[in-house]
């Protein structure tokens, strides 16, 4: 049975009961207790730093030669919180109800409401490490406006925020580390999950430099390893982002919970040939400023300037309205597709569309301009020399990138855009208390459920990574380690600990001496198309159960022909990338079986059977208002459990925006 | 822009691990496209270096959009090759012609070992952001974020500073090795902020102190850090830190 732990009592007092009552841990104990910390993202590098200061012993563990490499650090767009500095009228109510709202009502209630209350003291801590927010003039912090939200919100540093926050957390996980709190393993990947007597209690990891396995022992472990975008292949996560972690944790009883939940992003760089590595988003910030379309020709073979206006199709305009450019990201995806599906896509592949800047180019920044230079009657000329400095100012860092990737001059040409795979909303099951189904095992950021229901909204990630590191897990990690000080750090000796790693060491060997004939790389891509295909941004029954089909069949011919060079005591990329193909192959399944299973349509899960009359997605509230969480029960079987979803504050509605 | 294919010379730095003596080793790469990145040129011709049963090559490399910092090929003689500010990850193959020989190397810098082949060591960033590169404030003892407002110039200058990913591209150009504009761009961000203030003494000769235990050399000012820098860092920066320093030095009670 699954226990979210939900404190009782109005939701708007639930936190503030909950750290009034919960179980403390004194001085001198934490000092006793070790905590095991697996990534060094936001979620993990803050969480590491925090339980550090509160004088916790810890061991914090990433793939990357240091820290602050984890893919946070390419967040672009910035940060919500619920300051409302600029009095537009938001509140941490308002903060609650767009997140849940945007979730498409599937996300815990609990959470997201504790998610909004601690986003103000984000913003305080991170400023006070030093991060440098954009400011305005008269030295306060400065905000923009995100999409599906009528306040100004978002705090930002450029087009970097993610990198500024996750610096500022690094700074703080390496002070500890010089305080020598934190122990720090760099070119650590995480192979297995030690339980003993129920508990987690430590980590078996691969040296990636020397390729020996090593154990690790702590009262407690946590899973800050992020998302699984990249079982897609193409995606716009880092090359070694990898659910392996998370994937251990789940076949050893931690249940995985929406794992269909994922996000398209609907601005992204278009795919250009089967060379390509990895997909570049560029920022949901842009669609403030461009106007998204396609020809109204199927197969038009024109350039896009070429193009008379009365020819072009707005559809985002055009189906809605009230929306226009600026509906949700699932939305805008799904629109795209059905318009290239249709034949109406363009460029050299036809998966893309226009995304235009020449219009607010000259109407909106170049008129602005020349009113204020006093030009009056300027030609088109004048009003697009004059708009496109705006436009640089606002954008250039991301307009030189595009360039860099396209060879094309945005300011010029239309951008070309297609969707990519983004952010993964689903993840290990939780609790209130951010546990796992496992006993001190915990989950945190990207890597867990919670917080974002079926759909995410723009700068809300940077949000829950740092608010459950720096402000969940060291209130509610006491509440089991209270009960833990008398446990001895158990010697990595234990038979748990042999068998963990035994365990490891032959599925290595055994990747190894498969010896065939294809490469991993040419195994992963294959693995992406397919769930590109039958789980991407609309299923169906038929093309799931085909999905299943046959990525049983290529894991199968994945254990019987792959090829890996080299030897496993050294240093091996190969090898570390099959280890996370295998997980990516099995996840790939598991996926495909919770998108069959839920037959509604809710946020960027959109089956084609459930959907309203004019196309958008269609809940079923009375059969799905749950969350599923997977447990593993051995080869391709999985039992479900489903927690059900309350909702006081705020009551399920269809969402609207037409 | 002309979609083309090119057939290449690389000339790549291959060494087993830090005790091993390196050599250069020639491959030849066809049919390379003007789209990819230089990355993907990499992954084709490591693609063809397994199926030939032959060791692939190894480099660091993540996020692939210029951000992460992993990413550290010299090449042609120069970090992150010929595009002004940017990382090798952005690269791209339309920087080359058909025909072209490219010349990859790792960073060469005593404080950056080879691990492998273009794989380097950079520990040492970390140990030098570890001896003073952050404010010690513990997470919940905040004030509000605008109490204290900060002139948004310096804010601005600050964050430019901050923008640095350590890469180490500035160490691989200078000719002594040096970490100055790395140092120098977390010591001036710092700095340039109120909340840095009440450390700005210790830090800067905390940082300093690090960075020659680590073996990299003395700054002389050249400005080829600034030159190679994929995030077009300033040196700036190294007068901020130099006045920080000496004011340190003169004023601080020991």
């Amino acid at each position: 049975m699954l226990d979210s732990k939900v404190p009782a009592g109005p939701v708007e007092r639930k936190w503030n009961d909950y750290k009034g009552h919960v179980k403390l841990v004194n001085p001198a104990n934490k000092r006793k207790l070790e905590v095991i910390v697996v990534g060094t993202g936001l979620a993990g590098a803050s969480a590491a730093a925090t339980l550090a200061e509160l004088g916790y012993r810890v061991k914090a563990f990433c793939f990357q030669d240091s820290p602050r490499r984890a893919h946070s650090i390419a967040a672009q767009g910035g940060i919500n919180a619920a300051k409302n500095y600029q009095n537009d009228g938001d509140s941490v109510f308002r903060l609650f109800y767009d997140t849940l709202k945007g979730g498409d009502y599937r996300s815990r209630e609990a959470n997201t409401y504790r998610l909004a209350e601690v986003s103000a003291n984000i913003i305080d801590q991170c400023v006070a490490q030093g991060v440098p927010f954009a400011r305005e003039y008269g030295g306060l912090l400065d905000n923009r406006s995100f999409g599906g939200v009528q306040v100004k919100r978002t705090f930002y540093a450029a087009g970097q925020t993610g990198q500024q926050l996750l610096l500022g957390a690094y700074q703080a996980l390496e002070r500890q580390v010089a305080l020598g709190n934190v122990t720090m393993y760099a070119r650590h990947e995480m192979q297995d999950l030690v339980i003993i007597d129920g508990k987690a209690r430590g980590i078996i990891c691969r040296n990636l430099i020397t390729g020996e396995l090593e154990r690790f022992f702590g009262h407690a472990v946590l899973l800050c390893s992020g998302g699984y975008g990249n079982v897609f292949y193409l995606s716009t996560n880092a090359m070694g982002c990898n659910v392996t972690a998370a994937w251990k944790a789940h076949k050893k009883g931690a249940y995985f919970a929406n794992p269909c939940y994922t996000q398209i992003h609907p601005t992204c760089i278009p795919v250009t040939g089967d060379h390509q590595s990895k997909l570049t988003l560029m920022s949901e910030s842009l669609r403030n400023d461009g106007r998204i379309w396609v020809p109204k020709n199927q197969n038009e073979t024109r350039k896009a300037n070429d193009i008379p206006e009365e020819e072009r199709d707005y559809y985002l305009e055009r189906r809605y309205p009230a929306f226009g450019n600026l509906v949700p990201r699932d939305v805008a995806s799904r629109a795209a597709k059905e318009r290239c599906d249709a034949g109406y896509g363009v460029g050299t592949t036809k998966q893309a569309v226009y995304l235009d800047f020449r219009y607010n180019l000259i109407n909106k920044y170049g008129r602005a301009e020349a009113s204020r230079h006093g030009i009056e009657n300027p030609d088109t000329e004048t009003l697009v020399r004059l708009g496109k400095e705006v436009v640089k100012e606002k954008y250039g860092n991301l307009f030189d990138m595009y360039e860099r990737i396209t060879g094309e001059n945005p300011y010029e040409v239309p951008m070309r855009i297609y969707p990519a795979v983004h952010y993964t909303m689903g993840g290990l099951w939780v609790d209130y208390e951010l546990m796992t189904s496992i006993q001190g095992l915990y989950a945190l950021g990207e890597c867990n459920f919670s917080d974002h229901g079926a759909n995410r909204l723009g700068a809300s990630a940077l949000m829950q990574g740092l608010a459950d590191g720096y402000f969940v897990i060291p209130y509610t990690i006491g509440n089991y380690l209270a009960n833990e000080i008398s446990v001895k750090p158990v010697p990595t000796t234990h038979e748990a600990f042999e068998a963990a790693e035994k365990a490891v060491s032959d599925r290595m060997n055994h990747l190894m001496n498969i010896k065939g004939k294809q490469s991993v790389e040419t195994f992963h891509k294959r693995l992406g198309k397919i769930m590109w295909e039958k789980c991407g941004m609309a299923r169906n029954e038929a093309g799931l159960k085909e999905g299943i089909e046959e990525i049983r069949a290529l894991r199968k011919e994945f254990w019987n022909d792959l090829k890996i060079p080299g030897e496993i005591k050294e240093m091996n990329p190969e090898l570390d990338k099959a280890n996370r193909v295998a997980d990516f192959m099995e996840l790939g399944e598991l996926m495909c079986i919770d998108a069959l299973n839920r037959t509604e349509s809710c946020g960027c899960h959109f089956r084609e059977e459930s959907q309203t009359a004019d196309g958008e997605a269609l809940r079923i509230d009375d059969q799905f208002q749950h969350v599923s969480a997977w447990e593993f029960k051995g080869d391709d079987n999985w039992e479900l459990h489903k927690e059900h979803l309350e909702f006081e504050l705020a009551k399920p509605t269809q969402r609207n925006y037409k | 822009m002309e979609h083309y294919t090119m057939n290449l010379t690389l000339k790549v730095w291959k060494q087993k691990n830090q005790n091993t003596r390196g050599h250069f080793e020639t491959y030849q790469v066809k049919d390379i496209s003007s789209e990819m990145s230089f990355l993907e040129m990499f992954d084709v011709l490591n693609e063809r270096l397994i199926e030939e049963n032959r060791e692939p090559i190894a480099f660091d490399h993540d996020c692939r959009e210029g951000i992460c910092g992993m990413c550290s090929m010299y090449i042609n003689g120069r970090p992150h090759g010929p595009w002004h500010g940017t990382t090798t990850c952005q690269l791209h193959m339309r920087a080359f012609k058909d025909g072209d020989t490219i010349v990859v190397e790792p960073w060469r810098a005593n404080a950056f070992p080879v691990i492998k082949d273009l794989m380097v060591d950079r520990g040492a960033f970390d140990r030098i952001i570890q001896a003073g590169g952050y404010i010690s404030v513990n997470t919940g003892s905040a004030a509000d974020a605008n109490a204290i407002p900060v002139e948004k110039e310096k804010a601005d200058q600050a964050f430019t500073a901050a923008a640095c990913i350590g890469c180490g591209a500035c160490v691989a150009a200078c000719k002594n090795s040096s970490a100055m504009l790395f140092v120098s761009a977390k010591v001036a961000q710092l700095a340039l902020l109120p909340q840095g203030a009440p450390e700005k003494k210790s830090r800067v000769l905390d940082m300093i102190d690090q960075m020659d235990k680590e073996g990299f050399g003395s700054c002389t000012m050249t400005g080829a850090c600034e030159a190679v820098c994929p995030k077009e860092i300033s040196v700036d920066n190294i007068a901020r830190l130099n006045e920080q320093y000496l004011s340190a030095v003169l004023t601080i009670d020991k």
